[in-house]
Parts: C-alpha cells; sequence; structure tokens
C-alpha cells in the first residue's frame, strides 16, 4: 500500500486554497486543508473536501478523437497531432492567420496559457486569443 | 484584488455588491463573517437577497442593471454631507470636477426612483461606508456582466477614490475571481489586446522585445478578437478555425443556440479538455488533457497571489500534459518549441512579464507570492495603489446610469438574473461528475417570488416553461423569498436546462462582457404534453 500527500492548488474558484491530495495507490482519495495556508488557513468548501471525486470518474476522456464520415473516432497521438497542425496550417496559408481563433483557459495553468498565446502569436501570427474571464 | 484576502479581517466596512460570497467564494465568506465578528459594519447591495445578506448591517435590494444610479446616489449623499476625502481627491486623482457635475444629478430620491432602493437607506450606506476609516468594496459579476459593467467597475473605483478608501491596509476594490486561474490567464496574455503582465500588442516596444525573444521576425500589432467577435467571425465566414483549451462556451456563453451554429461553421474546431463536453461534441479533433491533479504548475488567485500545482497521480489513459499537446502541435505545425517542463516555461515567461519577475519554483515552495514582484529580493505586494495609485494619478469617470439592453415588457414580464449554485462550478463538466456534489444538487430550477407563483398558479416544483427572445426552455420552480416580485433567477450550471438558451448576448461596448445577469422572459406554468 503506497499512501502519500501532495500539497496543491485547488482547480475551483478564485480563492485558491491549498490542500494536501490524498493518494492511495496511485488514485486521488480525499482532501486535506492545509493549515498552513494564508488562504484557507486549515478550512474548505463543500467543493473542495469533494474535488478529489471527479478525477477518476470513468467519464474522462482517455485518447485522442478524430471526425471522420461525420462521427468522432479514437485514433493515435500522431494522427490527432498531425491532423490538427496540417488543417491549422492551411487555414492560415489560405485563409491569413487572423482567420485563426484561440480560447485559452481560466482552469488550466500559467504555464499553459503563456505557451497556447505565445504558439497563437509566434507560430500562427494572430492576436486571436481569449478566454472566458467574461463569462 | 487591491487587497488581499486575509486584509478583510480589520475592515470597519465591507460593502459587498453583486458578489453572492458564500456562495460563490466560501472561504472569503469565511473572512468576511471574522471582520463582523470584530466590529465591521457589513453593507449588501443585490437583487437577490443573497444568503451573505443575512449578517449585513444594511441590506438593499437594487433593481437590476441599475448600479450606477444605485452608486451615484450613495457619492452624493458623501459629497453632500463633505465625508469625502479631498486631501486624497488633490493629492491622487484627476478628473475630479466633471465627476463632482454628473453625481451632483443625482440626490437620493431621484436615485431611489431609478433602483428602487429608498432614499433613506441611500444615505444609510453612504453614512456608513463614507464615515469608516478603512472601507473595501466587495464585487464580482452582478457588477461586470451587464452592457454597463465598465460604467459598473468605474463607479465603484470612483466611490473608493471619493472616500480614499484605496492604496491602504483593507481598503480598496475587490473584484472576486470566478475562475481558479481567471487571474493568471488575463496575467499570461490571454486576451486579445494584451501581451504578459498587460502589455499591449499595440505598443512597438513591447511587440518588439516578445519578437525577439520567441525568435520570430515580428508579431500582429492588431488587436485581436474577443469570444463573440470569434463566434461572429464564424458566422461571417472570417474565421474558419477554433482552438478551444479547457472552456465550454456551449454551456458557459450567452445566447447558446447562436454559439452552437456558429461552432458547427467552423471549418475546423479543435477541443483540448479532461470531459467531453457539450462543446467537444461539435469538434473536429478532441485532445484529452490531464486535470489539476495530474500536472505541475501554478495558479493565479483572485489576491494576485501565484501558488504551485503539484502532481499528485498519473494521467488518466492516454492523456497528456496540456504543455506537451501544445509543443507537440507547435512543432508540427513549423514553430519549434523545446520545453523541458512546466518550469522551464514559467522561467522564460518571467524574463518577459515584469510583475512576475521575480518569481521562481524554488521562492513559491511555502504560501506563494502576490504580485507585482518584480525582483528575486521583493517580497510581493498585500495590497495595490501604495502611496501612489498606479498609472499615476487615479482617474475619476464621469458615469451617468444607462438602463439595460432588452426591458421587461408585455411579452416578456419578469427580469431574468443568473448564477451559481454552493455545490456546482461554472458548466458542471467537474462538480456534475462528483457524485457528493451530484447529490446535493442533481437539477437546474428556477426561483420564482411565492407571489407571482400565486399569480401564475404554480406550486414549488411544479414544471414551467420559461422564454425569452432566444429560445425557451422546460425546468421545476423553486418557490422563495429570496427573489423579488417580477424577477427570477437561475443556475447556468445545468444543460439539460440551460439558462443560456435564454441569457442576451447583448454586450458591453468596451470589454465586451455579456449582459448574462439581467434580461427580460415570461415564466408559465408548462402546458400539459398534448
Amino acid at each position: 500500500m503506497d499512501y502519500r500527500t501532495v500539497l496543491t492548488t485547488c482547480t475551483y474558484c478564485g480563492c485558491g486554497c491549498n490542500f494536501f491530495l490524498e493518494v492511495l495507490d496511485g488514485k486521488a482519495i480525499g482532501t486535506i486543508p492545509c493549515k498552513t495556508s494564508p488562504v484557507n488557513e486549515g478550512k474548505l468548501c463543500i467543493k473542495g473536501w469533494n474535488v478529489h471525486e471527479f478525477i477518476h470518474n470513468e467519464k474522462r476522456l482517455k485518447r485522442p478523437l478524430l471526425r471522420k464520415n461525420g462521427r468522432l473516432e479514437e485514433v493515435s497521438w500522431d494522427e490527432a497531432l498531425d491532423y490538427t497542425a496540417a488543417r491549422l496550417k492551411e487555414i492560415k496559408e489560405k485563409s491569413g492567420p487572423d482567420s485563426i481563433g484561440f480560447l485559452t483557459s481560466a482552469k488550466v495553468t500559467n504555464e499553459e496559457n503563456y505557451i497556447l498565446q505565445k504558439f497563437a502569436r509566434a507560430g500562427v501570427n494572430t492576436n486571436n486569443v481569449d478566454h472566458c474571464a467574461r463569462l | 484584488m487591491t487587497n488581499s484576502i486575509e486584509e478583510f479581517e480589520q475592515a470597519d466596512c465591507i460593502f459587498i455588491i453583486g458578489s453572492n460570497t458564500s456562495v460563490a467564494h466560501p472561504l472569503i465568506a469565511t473572512r468576511i463573517y471574522r471582520a463582523k465578528k470584530n466590529g465591521a459594519k457589513i453593507i449588501v447591495a443585490d437583487p437577490r437577497k443573497v444568503h451573505i445578506s443575512e449578517i449585513a448591517d444594511i441590506y438593499v435590494r437594487q433593481n437590476m442593471g441599475t448600479d450606477v444610479a444605485l452608486l451615484n446616489g450613495i457619492m452624493n449623499v458623501i459629497l453632500s454631507n463633505g465625508w469625502h476625502d479631498q486631501a486624497f481627491i488633490d493629492e491622487r486623482t484627476e478628473e475630479f470636477e466633471q465627476f463632482k457635475k454628473v453625481v451632483e444629478a443625482y440626490p437620493p430620491e431621484k436615485a431611489a426612483e431609478v433602483c428602487g432602493v429608498s432614499a433613506e437607506d441611500i444615505r444609510l450606506i453612504a453614512e456608513c461606508y463614507g464615515k469608516a476609516e478603512k472601507a473595501s468594496i466587495v464585487y464580482c459579476m452582478g457588477i461586470t456582466q451587464h452592457t454597463t459593467g465598465v460604467d459598473n467597475v468605474k463607479s465603484l473605483a470612483n466611490l473608493a477614490m471619493l472616500t480614499g478608501s484605496l492604496g491602504k491596509e483593507s481598503s480598496g476594490v475587490n473584484p472576486l475571481r470566478g475562475q481558479n486561474n481567471v487571474q493568471g490567464a488575463c496575467d499570461m496574455g490571454g486576451l486579445p489586446n494584451v501581451l504578459t503582465a498587460y502589455q499591449p500588442v499595440t505598443s512597438p516596444a513591447a511587440s518588439e522585445k516578445f519578437a525577439k525573444a520567441w525568435g520570430v521576425e515580428k508579431l500582429s500589432q492588431k488587436v485581436g478578437l474577443t469570444i463573440p467577435g470569434m463566434l461572429e467571425g464564424l458566422e461571417n465566414d472570417t474565421v474558419k478555425a477554433l482552438f478551444v483549451l479547457g472552456e465550454n462556451p456551449v454551456v458557459s456563453d450567452p445566447d447558446v443556440h447562436h454559439v452552437k451554429k456558429a461552432l458547427e461553421k467552423a471549418e475546423l474546431l479543435v477541443v483540448q479538455d479532461i470531459f467531453f463536453t457539450a462543446t467537444a461534441e461539435l469538434a473536429d479533433v478532441v485532445l484529452p488533457g490531464v486535470s489539476f491533479a495530474e500536472k505541475d504548475g501554478t495558479f493565479s488567485n483572485t489576491e494576485r497571489r501565484v501558488s504551485r500545482v503539484r502532481r499528485a497521480v498519473e494521467p488518466i489513459g492516454e492523456s497528456r500534459q496540456d504543455w506537451q499537446i501544445i509543443q507537440d502541435i507547435s512543432n508540427r505545425f513549423g514553430y519549434p518549441m523545446n520545453y523541458a517542463s512546466p518550469e522551464d516555461i514559467f522561467n522564460e515567461m518571467t524574463l518577459l512579464t515584469p510583475s512576475y519577475a521575480g518569481i521562481n519554483y524554488p521562492r513559491l515552495e511555502g504560501d506563494g507570492i502576490q504580485w507585482p514582484c518584480p525582483t528575486a529580493e521583493h517580497p510581493g505586494t498585500r495590497f495595490l495603489h501604495k502611496d501612489k495609485i498606479a498609472r499615476g494619478k487615479g482617474l475619476f469617470h464621469a458615469v451617468g446610469f444607462l438602463p439595460p439592453a432588452e426591458i421587461i415588457d408585455q411579452q416578456y414580464p419578469f427580469w431574468l438574473s443568473t448564477g451559481r449554485v454552493f455545490a456546482h462550478y461554472h458548466t458542471g463538466t467537474m462538480t456534475r461528475n462528483s457524485p457528493t456534489l451530484d447529490a446535493e444538487i442533481a437539477e437546474g430550477f428556477l426561483e420564482l417570488n411565492v407571489d407571482d407563483a400565486e399569480k401564475i398558479n404554480v406550486s414549488n416544483g411544479e414544471w414551467v416553461t420559461i422564454s425569452s427572445r432566444r429560445g425557451s426552455i422546460d425546468v421545476k420552480a423553486m418557490l422563495t423569498k429570496r427573489i423579488a416580485q417580477g424577477s427570477v433567477f437561475m443556475p447556468f450550471h445545468f444543460i439539460e436546462s440551460c439558462a443560456n438558451i435564454l441569457t442576451n448576448p447583448a454586450h458591453d461596448p468596451i470589454c465586451k462582457i455579456p449582459e448574462l445577469k439581467v434580461c427580460a422572459v415570461n415564466v408559465v406554468k408548462r402546458p400539459l404534453p398534448a
């Protein structure tokens, strides 16, 4: 039996509470609020207490999907990535960089937001970058 | 937020407007409860009698979409009683005279006629906030999601500057960020007009700096499209492809029938997410990323605190790190990227981002760091605008009242507002897939005032049909006194009774935020199936 706790930051609202994710044999099984966190001082809300529950949900996406003959089918990573990059390139060449839009995300990390807007701006050469801050 | 979360506890007055704090930001509500215990006066202004109003010293129910009138009324009283801080105004602000002229046109009796709050209550709020030594404003999407969202925010900034309640401990203007990393997404340049740390894309200097660092000849200096602009572009064929990372516009955006139609027109729709969302259903390519539990990185919270996210479990199935997916696409696209880790990306970002320049992963061990943090020795910043307003002089804005884009009429006689419930989060992708939270609240509902319910002959739990100019849905009624007569409220988490089929995409002319908090609807008992 391998039991570990990993200090991290909540994925729900903008409070940004810190807790230890309890991991048993590779599965997240619970949360322990962090007492020394200046944000939540050892407390959590109902969403934070239960944040481990969706992580291993059966409905999580496990493989890339590609639409073929109108239906989404499981494909390899290579096929999905090649297709995405090739189509983006084609569309940029045919209709110009500003014909492509990017939604970055208030749900992902700073690093992921940075790298996606960098790809949009330096790779594709468009400032069509937005996310759901207003929603 | 201009201030830190913990500073609420020492405030003398907290003015909450358009924030359902205990439901949407429970751990901030905790601080406000403590402030109350420490003797702070709590003012709550909200069209719904939200839960936190139970501890309010003053609760007022303004009509939906009338915040500017209410705030101008409050400021009128502050000015006429001399509760404003003339020294602060003279030293730290500008354009006061024009502002004053507009506010003088809002005596409390006149403001009351528009906002529905009595002149007496307006005077009470003005006295309570205006005389407080340390006064803090808390607001959320109830202020911003209006066609006058920018005007509303400017009015709150006016109020804080008028009384000098800015730039000091426990005094400031504190918008609560709704999503864990909406602060960070904005800081990182996830916006069409700015690069990281709000450096304008139109600035030749910024553009040159980034182009050089990113190894390209030059960057576009043309401001890009916002989400509504991209949707419009899809409809008129100027936008052909959309890459969506961890967002679900088919549930979150106003007028979803229209959103779906636009997305269906895309030549290429790529969705990178952790669940098969309603938006993913429309995609040409779906790329499985990982949840926060499976990744390393940082989030920036509502008080500008950058905190570590640490990998606790392995990616599910064949899902991959989101940064790796983007890097792989970029490499195949022809723009090489070669990062070894999220930390590697973070270190590059800080070189280009003045407010994050002094932050690195080792320094984030412990409590995290609040930006601005310009150097490796800088401790971070608890509250903003200390001694001097960041832009130089605080700018007063003369703001007059404008009504919402859609007004009730005979055909659509109810005001509709939307928001969250305590057990769920945004489009429900995560919370509705959590058994405990799903058990708390499993389906959508419509809050309907008990007297209105009697008039349209609806009892608690009965099905009603609610319709607007954009569409119509069926949902169960929840009878309550929390909402005023003539108004209804719906949570937007539930796709089966999707509130955003009804909402109005009309948006603020400056920041393009849609008016999700007010539209006109009709409510009738659901007709029996034939």
